[in-house]
């Protein structure tokens, strides 16, 4: 599974980018999410909240409650601020 | 048949004026150009403004809701540029352009397109100022408002 990161979560993870592989357990976003915490220090930091955290699966926007698997690509992101 | 909307994401800044020219170009359906450009303001002591973006995802968001702006409205044409990359006050930062036969569908679609890329579009901005110290910009609830409006039924 690849992980991508942007903007301050990909400061505090300290990282833009992962391969990772969590156990069968992890199904969805929150799953993912929760698994990740105990990564690294980084990690735990920049999940600390996640109602501030948005999320995509397959360059999809979705929420918390979306399937994650094998292969996927999942994006972890503030709030956006464009325009 | 809807207009086939342009999108680009890009470093370099863009020309109003050519891509005004590119939406008229040997036609004489337009009736008539609506655009939005929008500045870095120096807000704060304000240096710069450095936008990041998703690349792939950021395109074909881009795209998707320029072609709901052509179903929705009987656009002749639509071009959205967005700039990433650091950029300092007074230089642009997105270009909204459509082209329609009458002012109201090409207006509201360049609000309505305007008004989602602030809300729908993974673009972060973080703001350097000039004693060195930098800030990533927080979403507004502002924003989200205008762009419900555009909800269909709404």
């Amino acid at each position: 599974m690849q992980l991508l990161y942007f903007g301050w979560v990909r400061q505090k993870v300290g990282c833009a980018e992962e391969q990772v592989a969590p156990p069968d357990s992890v199904r969805d976003v929150a799953g993912l999410i929760a698994w990740l915490v105990a990564r690294s220090p980084g990690h735990a930091a920049a999940f600390a909240d996640p109602r501030q955290i948005r999320a995509a699966v397959n360059q999809d926007f979705c929420k918390f409650d979306h399937p994650v698997a094998a292969g996927d690509e999942v994006a972890f992101f503030p709030p956006v601020t464009g325009g | 048949m809807p207009a086939t909307p342009v999108v680009r994401v890009q470093e370099a800044g863009f020309d109003l004026a050519v891509e005004s020219a590119l939406l008229t170009a040997g036609r004489t359906d337009v009736g008539g150009l609506a655009s939005f450009v929008g500045l870095c303001r120096a807000d704060d002591g304000l240096a710069a403004l450095v936008l990041e973006h998703y690349p792939g995802m950021t395109e074909r968001a881009l795209a998707k809701i320029a072609a709901e702006a052509c179903a929705r409205w009987p656009l002749t044409g639509c071009t959205v540029v967005h700039r990433v990359g650091r950029i300092v006050p007074g230089e642009p930062i997105v270009l909204v352009l459509t082209a329609s036969a009458h002012r109201t569908a090409a207006l509201e679609a360049c609000a309505f397109l305007i008004d989602w890329l602030k809300t729908g579009a993974p673009f972060w901005k973080r703001e350097e100022f000039a004693d060195g110290a930098t800030r990533w910009v927080e979403a507004k609830a502002t924003d989200d408002a205008a762009a419900a409006r555009w909800a269909e039924g709404a």
